[in-house]
């Protein structure tokens, strides 16, 4: 039973690269699924901006191509589409993959000293059914009747048959459930191999905290997932059977009716904790890459992974602070309020921590490094800005502006997008035994942040002058009128970060099968991972690793002048 | 030719010199992830609860459960279904002892249990929908009542009969395992049985919840 785990290698194609069971090529096949969704939730973001800045021109380049009907114009039902699908896509489909596929997969069986998953085969089901599930997705913008149109968030009754007819509205919530399945199959692979395959002598005090994160996160998917699939089987049930859960009898033909404030409750019983999935796995790596970085101890580690454990518990006890306008009674308001403020005591602490790893380090400003320290920036601006939202007199005047999509966009989506940059650049070099540009890298970042923050903060401005979000043209009203001009400020900003990805994918593609050889260590950190030569051999390790040191062991006085850095399989001296 | 020979043995090697891993704890990876997968099962089931609960609690009108759903049958049937976890700690019991019969015996009665179960649950839903009581639209002697109350009852019940039907399947898989005497070699070979049998304990205690939840509330 305790070597399941461990399967010969594979010898056809097939096996080897398509229905692989192995952690390392499942890995890839997430990161290279996740990269090309994220390309595409962000050609859709383009589109988006161009339609905010300019109602009614025809898209360029290829708008007469995707809207022939309109010449090139995105009509409104189109972008409708455009913003629920770009959300959906960007946090089931390119995110999720991303960090916490690709980035789990690889990472934690090397972290920890193990030789795969405890679960090889459960591990390529959870690849292949988000595979099905993005392209049930896929295909529901080409049914009969309409894609969706009600928002990544789904809500009742724009998501019931009253609000949407088109079939897309159904395929949309059976492609949420599908990626949700394999997410809980990912967590439940993720929580059993950190608990049960861990080398000797790697207690979880010596664990590298971007395990603690991707631990974390696992939890709260299989725990909360499975309430966001009960309210899409609702959904359905609802869309293909004609029950009316969420149907108010107030629009039914008569008779009784259903609570669509229910969907809400159970959406975001998810959705809040969603929001810590996205973000734990890059707080894991922001705290060890600073370290590494930085060539210091993580400051703090122990409050880390308390403060880390904290979020976890308290994300499940705030998601009414999403549903401060739906008639929430005041105690639960109030609550949800006081509940909601106290994560930001476990954030402080993290914060603390960082910049204390930061303060007086023998800083190395690499690309990983630049992409973990802006995470930092990144999602304070989001953090600061939440305590308006999560403050009930200011969100109900903020509530579905722009303020909330520069919010949500700052922590949950850059900050998890930095992040998870910054785990690509730092572990390309071990994954695909080839080093990427270091001056491709630096410009990328710099293209990258400086206009994400533009973006973002202008959102700050429109929204807190009272520009509502989803609005398909600001222009024909009356008083936003004179914001025009923020919108236009932010799609220029916007399409610069568009292009920069470019260079993400120049560098990446050319640095995969023509970058510069990587030396088993080019980072000079003691992590298991590092240990093992490059490429990495099927097993992993010769022989399983026996941990003597935690893993942020650098500029130890007691190494000596030579050098600041030991591995974890040595002693420290003396 | 020989090169050939020789690259076929190095992927054949790491098979057998990897060595047993050290690992933490006593508890097997599969006991684990049955505990974890129970965990995220019971939260959907809450899930549903919780949507029922609110439904109901908020409703103007809603029927009295046991006048319509027949609180005696359903109560054998659950009867039947808590006797089949009792067989099934029988058959982990037995695939302990390397008791091949007993392993066979006590699974066939678990299924059985199962298969009662859902039979009695097929019968209860034709009833139903012949008495008026139908997914989206119930009728009650001849009077409108509120359509959740069916909704949320074949939403619930039925989400619980697929797990019934699932256990069933699982445990027929393991039952062709036994019959091979796969689980009944002594040491850890026992621990497939032993997890079947966690899942079905859960699909039973679950189905005490719905049954109080559903028909007795």
């Amino acid at each position: 039973m305790t070597s399941d785990h461990i399967h010969p290698e594979p010898t056809t194609f097939l096996k080897k690269h398509v229905f692989s069971v192995d952690h390392k090529v499942i890995a890839k096949q997430f990161l290279w699924f996740g990269l090309v969704w994220l390309g595409i939730g962000g050609i859709m973001a383009m589109m988006l901006r161009w339609q905010l800045a300019n109602p009614g021109v025809p898209v360029p380049l290829f708008g007469k191509l995707l809207f022939p009907r309109t010449s090139g114009v995105i009509d409104p039902a189109s972008y409708n589409t455009l913003f629920t699908m770009h959300g959906t896509i960007m946090i089931f489909l390119g995110l999720t993959p991303a960090m916490i596929g690709a980035l789990g997969n690889w990472s934690i069986p090397l972290m920890i000293g193990a030789r795969d998953m405890i679960f090889p085969t459960l591990n390529m089901l959870s690849f292949w059914t988000m595979v099905m599930g993005g392209a049930v997705g896929f295909y529901s913008l080409f049914v009969p009747l309409g894609a969706t149109e009600a928002g990544w968030t789904g809500y009742p009754t724009l998501s019931t048959t009253v609000g949407a007819v088109g079939q897309g509205e159904t395929l949309w919530a059976i492609a949420v459930f599908l990626i949700g399945a394999s997410s809980i199959m990912g967590g439940i692979n993720y929580i059993t191999t950190v608990i049960r395959l861990r080398c000797p002598g790697m207690h979880w005090m010596r664990l590298p905290l971007t395990v603690w994160g991707l631990f974390l996160t696992s939890i709260l998917n299989v725990l909360f997932i499975p309430v966001i699939g009960s309210a899409m089987i609702i959904l359905v049930l609802d869309r293909v059977f004609g029950t009316t859960f969420y149907v108010p009898a107030s629009i039914m033909s008569g008779g009784t009716g259903g609570d669509p404030i229910l969907y809400q409750h159970l959406f975001w019983i998810f959705g809040h904790p969603e929001v810590y999935i996205l973000i734990l796995p890059a707080w894991g790596v922001v705290c060890d890459l600073l370290s590494f970085f930085a060539r210091k101890p993580a400051f703090g580690y122990r409050a880390s992974v308390g403060a880390m454990v904290a979020v976890t518990v308290l994300s499940a006890v705030v998601y009414g602070h999403h549903m401060f306008t739906t008639g929430l009674s005041a105690m639960l308001g109030e609550s949800f309020m006081l509940l909601t403020m106290i994560i930001s005591v476990p954030a402080e602490v993290l914060f603390f921590n960082w910049l204390h790893t930061l303060w007086k380090g023998n800083l190395r400003l690499t690309t990983p490094m630049l992409f973990a320290m802006s995470v930092i920036f990144v999602f304070g601006l989001g953090g600061l800005t939440g305590i308006y939202l999560a403050t009930i007199g200011t969100d109900i005047f903020l509530h579905d502006t722009y303020f909330v999509v520069g919010h949500f966009h700052l922590t949950m989506a850059a900050s998890a997008l930095f992040g998870t940059f910054a785990a690509v650049y730092f572990w390309f070099p071990k994954m695909f035994g080839r080093m990427m540009s270091e001056r491709l890298g630096k410009l990328h970042f710099w293209l990258s942040f400086v206009p994400l923050v533009i973006v973002f903060c202008i959102m700050f401005i429109s929204g807190y002058a009272g520009m509502p979000r989803r609005y398909y043209d600001h222009t024909s009203t009356e008083y936003l009128r004179p914001l025009q001009h923020l919108n236009v400020a932010t799609s220029v900003a916007a399409f610069l970060l568009g292009a920069a990805q470019l260079i993400f994918v120049y560098n990446f593609i050319k640095s995969r099968w023509w970058g510069e050889p990587a030396p088993q260590n080019p980072w000079e950190v003691g992590t298991l991972d590092w240990t093992t030569e490059t490429p990495v051999p099927h097993y992993n390790f010769k022989t399983i690793p026996v941990v003597q040191c935690g893993p942020h062991e650098f500029s130890n006085p007691v190494l000596g002048p030579d050098t600041d850095w030991i591995y974890q399989t040595e002693k420290l001296p003396g | 030719m020989d090169s050939g020979h020789v690259a076929a043995a190095d992927h054949a090697a790491p098979q057998t010199s990897v060595p047993e891993d050290p690992h933490f704890g006593k508890a097997s990876g599969g006991k684990v992830g049955m505990w974890i997968f129970i965990a995220q099962d019971g939260m959907s089931f809450g899930g549903l609860l919780f949507a029922y609960g609110i439904l109901r609690a908020t409703a103007t009108e809603w029927p009295v459960p046991s006048d319509i759903l027949g609180i005696a049958l359903t109560a054998i049937a659950t009867f039947i279904l808590i006797c089949s976890s009792l067989s099934m700690v029988f058959a982990v019991e037995a695939a302990e002892k390397r008791d091949q019969v007993g392993l066979v015996r006590w699974l066939m009665v678990t299924i059985a249990g199962g298969l009662l179960f859902l039979g009695v649950q097929v019968w209860e839903y034709m009833h139903l929908v012949h008495a008026g009581i139908g997914f989206a639209e119930c009728t009650w002697e001849g009077e409108t009542v509120n359509s959740l109350f069916g909704s949320t009852f074949y939403a619930v019940t039925g989400f619980h009969g697929m797990h019934v039907t699932a256990g069933v399947i699982y445990l027929m898989c393991i039952l062709r395992g036994a019959m091979k005497g796969k689980y009944t070699q002594g040491g850890t070979s026992s621990s497939p049985v032993e997890l079947v049998g966690l899942f079905w304990h859960f699909v039973d205690l679950v189905w005490i919840l719905v049954f109080t939840f559903i028909y007795l509330l």
